[in-house]
């Protein structure tokens, strides 16, 4: 039997897999049975009722797609009286990941939405698509200090901000948050983007940038979640382009303690069941007992020693 | 032949009285009872069907006609219900995501579904290149489907659908007839070769007329004259309509007028197609007659709407 379990901070996971924000829904649990799941990740809620950005929304390029959304929410009162309630159900903890406007919206409704049933906040401080030209909280280490922060005073939950790849240095962000008392980094949201229709000469998506996914962009995501791994002590999420096990298995030997799952949910929506099987049958095939032993184990390349070539 | 639900207000859930057959991938049953001391506790209603490919032939010079042996939950489709098909790639086509596509039969008896395709885009150019015996990944079935109303008179329903949309108004006509309605459809296309389900309506029992661009006959003035003629001969007491936003807006009028319920089933680019990425969302009337507009996802509040709550685009 193998042993997938892993911490991040507090919390105990049975297995490292869930499914990143925005790209779950209850319609998921007519596929599979949810308790197979890591942890549940609710698509980002905001305080107020938003409609989100106008259609069309995606457009799709090879192994990736470019989502703008704009976190259409049915509210935090939705939130605590249909959402939670209807995932108390499942066994795997419940991470709600919200988004807000200003310092004080993200720490009043971090408050609101510590109801029992919820395990964790993840602060969506990273979507490009909220405000004009992809500016987020994230950009910044000293807003995202401040997010954390606030957050941190309202709650006594577990608070994972989820990391953009947009910013200028995603290391000083995340070493910002760890600062102000993040419990967890999840490592990353999309990265901003564009295309353009040169039938119509508009752009592929109404909001004109959006967010790139899927598997095309796991190589940077993996480069942002290494980099960060080696700059905080607490845990870091991998997020970015994963859809199979060997995809997961490059985040934690990379050091990541948890994977997200993504875009690859909607090109196949049993990936993530999919992954923790064949999650156990890499450990079985390399006879790792336990997940965390690889987590980190990823081995440098041994350096050429010139003087020594020179003599042989 | 009534193949399809008979009881088009039964809930989704109630047609699977069994569990699936289907080729479900991993359900994870040793990990969630080990971990969790919990077990799978319902069947899926939503699977990655492995169909297998009985014909794909080219019925005119645009459409083709696709024919899958299908998992027994793929059978428990319903008019206006869609699947996701993870198409295949094909010469410089690479197709990410997945392609959403009405049903155009169910055949239970036969294991089979099928669907009626316009060969248009970088999903529909690999459909194409299927041959039988290939496998085709359908997730689904998704979406809510047509309801017919519950009604004290007999039932007399109208199928309006241009291009596409023939398709998807030929399984509501199947559905429509085995309960015990009349139906009447008008099928409209540019040109006679174009006009698909024609035959398979009048096979069904319905009454068909056909108009074409070709003829001069399928414009919106004439098509809204046939609807009331149609209405004066015999009460319609429900319209349906899919494929063209032109008649969509004359419907909503006549419809509106004649006091009728209806309901338009829609087409949107999608993401995941089961509701989670609200990529394929489009405005609608939170009420019919409302100006306040909400935006409504094409894949899980849909395919298939209100007429009326629908907006024009």
């Amino acid at each position: 039997m193998v042993d997938l379990s892993v911490n991040i901070g507090s919390l105990a996971l049975a297995n490292p897999v869930m499914p990143a924000s925005g790209t779950f829904a209850e319609g998921t649990s007519q596929i599979f049975d949810l308790n197979c799941l890591g942890a549940i990740v609710t698509k980002t809620i905001t305080h107020d009722v938003r409609e989100g950005v106008p259609p069309p929304r995606v457009a799709e390029f090879r192994d990736a797609t470019l989502f703008s959304i704009g976190i259409p929410s049915k509210g935090s009162d939705y939130y605590v009286e249909q959402t939670v309630p209807y995932y108390r159900k499942y066994s795997p903890p419940l991470v709600a990941s919200i988004s807000a406007n200003t310092i004080e919206e993200f720490r009043r409704l971090a408050a609101k939405i510590s109801v029992p049933g919820v395990a964790a906040i993840e602060a969506n401080v990273s979507c490009p698509n909220l405000k004009k030209n992809g500016q987020a909280f994230g950009m910044d280490p000293d807003a995202t200090w401040q997010v954390v922060k606030a957050m941190k005073s309202a709650t006594s939950l577990p608070v994972w901000p989820k990391m953009t790849p947009n910013a200028g240095n995603v290391v000083e962000v995340a070493l910002a948050a760890e600062d102000a008392g993040a419990d967890a980094l999840v490592v990353s949201n999309a990265i901003l983007a564009m295309a353009i229709d040169v039938e119509t000469f508009r752009p592929r998506v109404a909001n004109v940038m959006g967010g790139l996914t899927g598997a095309a962009t796991r190589p940077i995501m993996l480069r942002i979640a290494y980099q960060c791994v080696q700059a905080v002590k607490i845990p870091v999420i991998g997020c970015g382009g994963i859809a199979t096990a060997a995809d997961a298995l490059e985040f934690l030997l990379a050091g990541c303690r948890a994977v997200q799952v993504g875009t690859a949910n909607f090109v196949s929506p049993t990936a993530m069941p999919r992954l923790i099987d064949d999650l156990t049958e890499w450990c079985k095939r390399h006879g790792v007992a336990k997940l965390t032993d690889i987590i980190g184990a990823v081995k440098m390349h041994e350096p050429v020693d010139f003087q020594q070539r020179v003599a042989l | 032949m009534n193949t399809l639900s008979t009881d088009p207000n039964a809930p989704r859930d109630s047609a699977i009285t069994n569990p699936s057959r289907a080729r479900v991938i991993a359900l994870c049953p040793d990990r969630a009872n080990a971990d969790t001391g919990q077990t799978c506790r319902t069947a899926p209603t939503i699977a990655e069907n492995q169909c297998e490919v009985r014909s794909n032939a080219w019925v005119n010079a645009e459409y083709k006609h696709l024919v899958l042996t299908a998992p027994e939950l793929a059978l428990t489709a319903c008019a206006g219900q869609f699947f996701h098909l993870a198409c295949p790639a094909s010469n410089d086509d690479s197709p990410y995501l997945r392609r959403p596509m009405s049903i155009y039969c169910v055949n239970a008896e036969d294991g089979r579904i099928e669907f009626l395709y316009k060969v248009q885009g970088a999903g529909t150019r690999g459909l194409a290149q299927l041959q039988p015996g290939d496998t085709l990944d359908a997730l689904g079935p998704l979406g809510k489907g047509f309801e017919l109303p519950a009604s004290s008179e007999p039932a007399h329903v109208l199928l309006l659908g241009r291009g596409v949309g023939l398709a998807t108004m030929a399984p509501l006509a199947q559905q429509a007839i085995s309960a015990g309605a009349r139906v009447t459809a008008i099928l409209s296309a540019r040109s006679e070769a174009l006009m698909m389900s024609a035959d398979f309506l009048q096979a069904t029992g319905a009454d068909v007329i056909t108009v074409t661009d070709d003829e001069q006959t399928s414009d919106v003035v004439q098509v809204e004259s046939i609807i009331r003629r149609v209405y004066e001969r015999r009460r319609i007491t429900y319209v349906a309509t899919c494929g063209s936003n032109r008649l969509l807006v004359m419907l909503q009028r006549v419809a509106s007028q004649l006091n009728i319920p209806g309901q338009v089933a829609l087409e949107q680019r999608m993401g995941c197609g089961y509701g989670a990425c609200y990529a394929c969302v489009r405005p609608f009337r939170k009420e019919p007659g409302s100006e306040e507009l909400s935006y409504r996802r094409v894949c899980w509040e849909g395919p298939v709407f209100d007429l009326q709550e629908t907006t024009s685009w």
